[in-house]
């Protein structure tokens, strides 16, 4: 899967999580870019994304990843 | 929306929150409002989230407290500030193993064990008599899951020293204190865990990164089933189960394979699921549940097959059969006019996915679950909890028998001379008294369950008629009817609140099922005659319109009140002068 196709969807799963249509993330975005992204948002996130591209994060992984774009590269690795 | 009904759909559900939320109070407007207080011994945030999502999709409008989780018992012991001020209407208490703070050793005796029980039995059930003292509402309790993991392995249930043992006896008292006390009831999470598969549902990844107790997926079936509960405390269950009858009832087409040539029985595996969930649906009868048919058939061949002298169900188990050519949702209004039951209390189930298509296109409002495999049927039904108990009062046990004792009132009226002739034919007796203890249940429940004939739609938990009922200000009636063909039980509730030379009423509602027996008068008579005798002058009668209740609009004006008042909203306020009331005398044997 290509970086920019994983992006589209990536862009789809924060719109639903957030509940806002406008949003679209970038490599640098970061939960302070994203209005409502606290940890408990965070939790629902990964899940989410976890379930769109049928990956798990490890324990070690979600606490490491520090913007959209590590978390690209993590979802790049894992499918 | 589908994704509400088993099986659930947890994924969307999680994932897109916000937006369903905003779909849900856009769609309707006519919430009930209630405050619940989640206390929790681990994160409730997504289940506080979820929990909103199914209430609202019942048409509760919750408000919310929840605290930090380590708090739920303090906050429940001593009150806060906060919790106090936000006097809840339900109390939501989401514990799991992980919160008993100590367990048996392989050390401990016996002795040490049933003491121990004793002690931690004791933390929770102190816990519970406080809320219960406190706020008077009703509080829901997760019973305790099993953890993933067994020291003794198989040992570990039966041995007295084993974890799970401890944990099964403690469920077990706690099962014991809901038998005791009404308002109390068990969220059986130890079932959802096990359904849901006790691996996954504890993914220990979720507790130590989180603090939940079980893994997210799992959230929104935790929260469907607080959901059920407390729709049924609100008197929101289903009260009609409606059914198709070929490969929904029985496995064939009765009109093309003739009765011997239909799968039901134990002759074939296939007749044996069709069976089983005759059976189950049968069963459901004895909880209060209506059953009817709305079959595209041959009304000969729909009796036939429901004759089949295999199948549990047989053609005195409904209230009524609609087996003709007629397009599904006109037979559907047909019913609903017939036991004079709002339509969107019932479920139907049909195998055949445009049938349920056409009905739900008609907007009743009813339940429609998907019904995709005969194994399923039965899981379809049970697992959404459209009929969850919450109380069984006497009279849901003969609810069935009441509707069709009104079928032969039908008939009887339709061969009497005049209306009068048959309100005399009918012999009436009516009980009218204060509230009394044994029907308390019942009018709490009548007072969440009736839309259509309520003036005020004012709901009450057992607690607050309890407490009607025992302060002097007010004047409580219950009424009760019976005729030549059965008991129709408590019918009527109307309590007024005394100021001065008035009685304001604040409740005033009539089952719909004796509608036009003049049972209203014998209420008013009886009201009115109370009222002189402790001094009062005036009734004030209050109508509030909701979208259910537009046929009491008038009801006042009708039983000789004056308007008085009227707002924008519609509500309009009536006034009865004591001194110029006539009694109207119904044809109604009245016992005090």
């Amino acid at each position: 899967m290509s970086r920019e196709e994983i992006y589209k969807r990536l862009n789809e799963v924060f719109q639903d999580v957030f509940g806002d249509d406008d949003i679209t993330v970038n490599d640098n975005t970061t939960a302070a870019d994203v209005d409502g992204w606290d940890s408990l948002r965070h939790i629902t996130l990964l899940a989410a994304i976890e379930d769109e591209f049928d990956i798990e994060f490890s324990m070690g992984a979600t606490v490491k990843m520090k913007n959209v774009g590590e978390m690209v590269d993590y979802i790049e690795d894992e499918v | 929306m589908d994704y509400f009904n088993y099986p659930i759909d947890s994924k969307i559900l999680l994932r897109k929150k916000i937006k369903i939320k905003k779909e849900l109070l856009s769609q309707n407007s006519n919430f009930i409002e209630k405050r619940i207080a989640v206390l929790g011994g681990s994160t409730t945030n997504e289940i506080v989230d979820q929990l909103e999502l199914f209430l609202l999709n019942y048409g509760i409008k919750p408000t919310f407290y929840q605290y930090e989780y380590a708090q739920y018992w303090q906050d429940a012991m001593f009150g806060s500030e906060e919790l106090d001020n936000f006097n809840p209407d339900i109390v939501y208490v989401h514990t799991n193993w992980r919160n008993i703070t100590e367990f048996p050793t392989t050390a401990s005796s016996r002795e040490d064990v049933d003491i121990l029980l004793e002690n931690t039995y004791h933390h929770f059930a102190v816990m519970w008599d406080k809320l219960a003292e406190r706020f008077q509402c009703p509080v829901i309790q997760d019973n305790f899951d099993r953890p993933a993991w067994r020291l003794l392995g198989n040992s570990d249930i039966s041995d007295y020293r084993g974890r799970t043992n401890f944990i099964s006896r403690l469920n077990q008292r706690l099962y014991q204190y809901a038998q005791e006390h009404k308002a109390f009831f068990v969220n059986d999470v130890d079932f959802l865990a096990a359904s849901y598969g006790l691996d996954a549902w504890s993914n220990p990844l979720y507790w130590h990164m989180y603090k939940y107790s079980l893994c997210l997926d799992a959230i929104p079936t935790l929260a469907k089933s607080v959901a059920d509960i407390i729709k049924s405390i609100y008197g929101k269950n289903k009260k009609v189960l409606v059914c198709d009858l070929d490969n929904t009832l029985w496995g064939g087409v009765v009109g093309d394979d003739g009765v011997e040539g239909i799968q039901v029985g134990p002759e074939v595996p296939v007749g044996q699921i069709y069976s089983e969930f005759q059976q189950y649906i049968k069963e459901l009868k004895s909880i209060g549940v209506l059953l009817a048919v709305n079959s595209k058939n041959d009304e000969e061949n729909a009796i036939a097959g429901l004759n089949h002298p295999d199948a549990p169900l047989k053609p005195d188990d409904f209230v009524s059969i609609k087996a003709n050519w007629d397009n599904k949702d006109r037979n559907m209004q047909a019913i609903a006019s017939e036991l004079n039951l709002g339509i969107d209390s019932f479920v139907f189930i049909d195998d055949n996915p445009t049938e349920r298509e056409i009905v739900k296109q008609a907007n009743f409002g009813m339940a429609i679950p998907v019904m995709d495999k005969v194994e399923n049927y039965l899981k379809a039904v049970d697992r959404n909890g459209f009929f969850e108990v919450t109380s069984l009062s006497a009279d849901d046990l003969s609810r069935v028998e009441m509707y069709k004792a009104n079928a032969k009132r039908v008939q009887l009226q339709e061969n009497a001379g005049s209306y009068e002739d048959f309100l005399k034919s009918l012999n009436m007796k009516a009980t009218i008294r204060e509230f009394e203890p044994i029907y308390i249940q019942r009018i709490a429940q009548l007072t969440n369950k009736s839309n259509q004939f309520n003036l005020t739609t004012l709901r009450c938990s057992e607690s607050d008629i309890n407490n009607m009922q025992a302060s002097e200000d007010y004047i409580c009636l219950y009424g009760k009817l019976e005729d030549k063909f059965g008991d129709n039980g408590v019918v009527s509730v109307i309590s007024g609140q005394i100021e001065e030379k008035s009685l304001h009423m604040c409740l005033w509602l009539m089952s719909c099922r004796v509608l036009k027996r003049g049972m209203e008068d014998a209420m008013l008579d009886t009201l009115v005659s109370d009222a002189k005798n402790i001094g009062l002058e005036f009734i004030i009668g209050y109508y509030y319109p909701t979208p259910k209740n537009g046929m009491v609009k008038e009801f006042y004006a009708r039983m000789g009140f004056e308007k008085v008042a009227e707002d924008e909203k519609g509500n309009t306020t009536w006034k009865l002068d004591l001194s110029s009331y006539e009694p109207k005398n119904p044809a109604i044997e009245i016992h005090r």
